[in-house]
């Protein structure tokens, strides 16, 4: 807006650019929680400098160490994205524990009738069934939002809920293995239909899996019209359909892959680690899903980052425990910290940004 | 397959050669140079009031005794975390037996570490070792009927509704061969008895246990007992509630001054030390490993201040009996809940009958369904 006198206001310099505080910030975070949980821990009774050896040691430290981080983080990758795909379009979906065991209950029985196939389309079908069946769990959320005004993050937890129930109830019962006396559990798949360890990396092949799907979404938001109409979907819908945009359809397509993340993230903990679904696939991994996504402003790369750093807290509070007899909640307390210092550094950038504008 | 169950003579076999007693134990590696490294895993806190903390005083047990070192980590979920977990102590900590504690690890992550680590010993709580399966597996449990048994009789010398309730996570047979037990022992005070049981349908669902428990006494029973994984919500509850209570999996008997009874107990540390001296021994790991009362892999705790003489003296009675073999549980004629015979006349299952294993229905006497 130019001033009635006819001289263009000069805008002040900032300080620092968008971009830099964008990481700048982040990284303060960071800082900032790993000051507070040394002091914590200093508390505890405990040197605070041995605790974080033990974080590096356990962690990243060793080729042991990284194989650990790296097995521990790969269901997290896939989880994130369920959460920050829809988020592009504006959504706050949450449920991903429901799409995640049910999707991994559809990769456990996919295969059953098929004994004695060969394993890779086997393995390909595991896949596509839990993307399938989780899918459709979220586009159930992105259904009732478009066409009954629910609101999806509340409808996809509720769903979540359901579909942890559903689970159960299949579990225990229609596709119950009678052999599963005391852990009811579907059929065992066929052996040769796990998924392989990556050779030389000793993590199962779902990693590469979670990888090349992150960088998928990564290409697919950041350089074509797909991830574009859908930041102008999660702008403004009015916006959107303005300039043509089948707006239910983005919604809910978003919201099914993201759906479809999730599922496969559960097959894949089927066809890679449990060879059957019980009860041990519910374990919060859905959960943990939103905590990535949000620690990384919901950008798929950054999602591959902060997977490798809480896989990493992961496999070093086994070693703290171990070595300090510390209580597991200890890195509890640290995730704690660094996800609350990061919001609040986000909330601080925000303001930052609009005082700059004006 | 040899899968025989061990019975008591050869447990105590083993325990003498694993060196039950601890100075025998200490005999036996304060010759050792280096320590025996246990790793520990619990699926849930190792304060839980249940189950995670039974096993929990067996490792604090294992860890006061000379050359051995237990390293533990609680609260590890039965992913590939409990692989990693159980690599982390042998890699990094040198551990040479593992114990598993949780029912989720066997399959497929005790199996698969086994296979990966054979100079390891791995011993699981609740799987059943079959022939093919790695050599350095085993795995062992109790017959915490016969403790829930005792319960039973003492619920049914105590209660004036004839009315007992038991709130339960899921009807699986372990569970269901410990409802049981206690719906028979109470009932063998006065068949008149009535145990009404509410599935909860999870491990660990506290607000549902503390209604669950608040309908049982709403109807009017006066004895609740419990048979989740921690039973200390439903025990507090009763105690709230005015009403006496049996405990489960460890002592609850701090959160019930007053109406706590008594409780069926895990003892771990018996097949912990055999598995202990088997390493030390050099020696396999026993397979299948099963015991109950009389080889104290299970215990009552201590009476409550209200059980009066006669109960106590029929529960010791009934103790001595199970423990001497001379009263068997699971004796015909036995009727299900539904009217129909499970258990012929003259046919008796005992404890380590494998019959039970996949024990799927409810006594007679026992409102409720699987």
């Amino acid at each position: 807006m130019s001033s009635i006198s006819g001289i263009e206001p000069v805008p002040p310099k900032p300080l620092v650019t968008a971009a830099q505080l964008s990481v700048a910030l982040p990284v303060l975070a960071v800082l900032l929680a790993s000051a507070i949980f040394a002091a914590f821990v200093a508390l505890y009774g405990q040197n605070p400098a041995t605790v974080f050896g033990l974080i590096v040691q356990g962690g990243f430290g060793s080729s042991f160490a990284w194989q650990d981080t790296l097995s521990r983080a790969a269901p997290l990758v896939l989880v994130g994205l369920a959460v920050a795909i829809p988020a592009q379009a504006g959504l706050v979906i949450i449920g991903g524990e429901g799409a995640l065991v049910l999707g991994g209950l559809a990769g456990a029985v996919v295969t059953l009738p098929f004994a004695g196939a060969h394993a890779f389309p086997m393995q390909c079908l595991m896949l596509l069934a839990g993307a399938l069946i989780g899918g459709l769990w979220f586009g159930l959320a992105g259904v009732l939002r478009q066409y009954r005004g629910v609101n999806e993050t509340i409808s996809s937890l509720l769903l979540s809920y359901i579909g942890i129930a559903v689970f159960h109830h299949l579990t225990e019962g229609m596709l119950r293995d009678p052999a599963s006396l005391d852990k009811p559990s579907t059929h065992p798949i066929d052996p040769s239909y796990m998924l392989p360890t990556l050779p030389g990396v000793g993590v199962h092949a779902g990693l590469a899996v979670s990888l090349l799907l992150a960088i998928a979404v990564h290409v697919v938001l950041r350089y074509t019209r797909w991830g574009f109409a859908l930041r102008v979907v999660g702008g403004s819908a009015r916006v959107a359909r303005m300039i043509g945009l089948a707006v239910n359809r983005w919604i809910i397509g978003a919201s099914v892959v993201a759906g479809g993340m999730a599922g496969i993230a559960g097959a894949i903990e089927v066809a890679a680690v449990q060879g059957t679904a019980n009860s041990s696939l519910i374990v919060g991994y859905g959960y943990s899903g939103i905590l990535v996504a949000f620690l990384a402003r919901h950008q798929p790369l950054a999602i591959v980052a902060v997977a490798l750093l809480i896989g990493g807290m992961q496999a070093s509070a086994s070693l703290l425990q171990r070595r300090l007899g510390l209580p597991d909640a200890t890195m509890l307390v640290f995730q704690g910290l660094i996800f609350v210092c990061v919001l609040v550094a986000d909330a601080i950038a925000q303001q930052l940004r609009e005082t700059t504008r004006r | 397959m040899t899968l025989k169950p061990v019975d008591r003579r050869s447990v105590l076999q083993m325990l003498a050669a694993a060196g039950s007693a601890p100075f025998v134990l200490k005999s036996t590696v304060a010759h050792a140079e280096t320590p025996l490294t246990v790793g520990v895993l619990y699926s849930g806190s190792k304060q839980d009031y249940g189950f995670n903390q039974s096993h929990a005083q067996a490792a604090a047990a294992l860890k006061k005794l000379p050359g051995i070192k237990v390293i533990e980590e609680e609260r590890v979920p039965e992913t590939i975390a409990a692989q990693r977990s159980m690599e982390g102590m042998i890699r990094q900590d040198g551990a040479q037996l593992i114990l598993a504690t949780s029912f989720g690890y066997f399959k497929p992550h005790v199996l698969e570490m086994a296979a990966k680590y054979p100079d390891v010993t791995f011993a699981h709580t609740g799987g059943v070792w079959t022939a093919g399966m790695p050599e350095n597996i085993g795995t062992f449990y109790a017959y915490i009927f016969e403790a829930q048994y005792t319960s039973g009789i003492i619920a049914g010398h105590m209660t004036k509704s004839k009315k007992l309730g038991l709130v339960a996570a899921k009807p699986t047979p372990n569970l269901l061969r410990s409802i049981n037990a206690f719906a028979i022992g109470a009932r063998s005070v006065d068949p008149a008895i009535q145990v009404q049981v509410i599935f909860t349908g999870d491990w660990v669902l506290p607000v549902r246990e503390a209604e669950a428990t608040n309908t049982l006494v709403d109807q009017g029973a006066d004895v609740i007992a419990a048979q989740v994984d921690s039973p200390k919500v439903v025990v507090e509850t009763a105690e709230k509630r005015g009403v006496m209570s049996c405990g489960y999996h460890s002592s609850q008997a701090e959160v019930a001054p007053n109406g706590y009874l008594t409780g069926a107990e895990w003892n771990w540390i018996t097949p912990y030390l055999v598995y202990a001296g088997s390493v030390r021994g050099g020696k396999k790991p026993e397979h299948y490993l099963r015991a109950g009362l009389g080889d104290h892999f299970v215990k009552n705790s201590p009476f409550g201040k209200l059980v009066t003489p006669e109960a106590r003296a029929a529960a010791e009675t009934a103790r001595a009996d199970l423990m001497g073999g001379t009263r068997v549980i699971y004796s015909g004629p036995l009727k299900d809940n539904k009217g129909n015979v499970v258990i012929p006349a003259g046919v008796m299952q005992s404890s380590n009958d494998r019959a039970l294993d996949g024990i799927n229905y409810l006594v007679e006497g026992i409102i409720g369904q699987v």
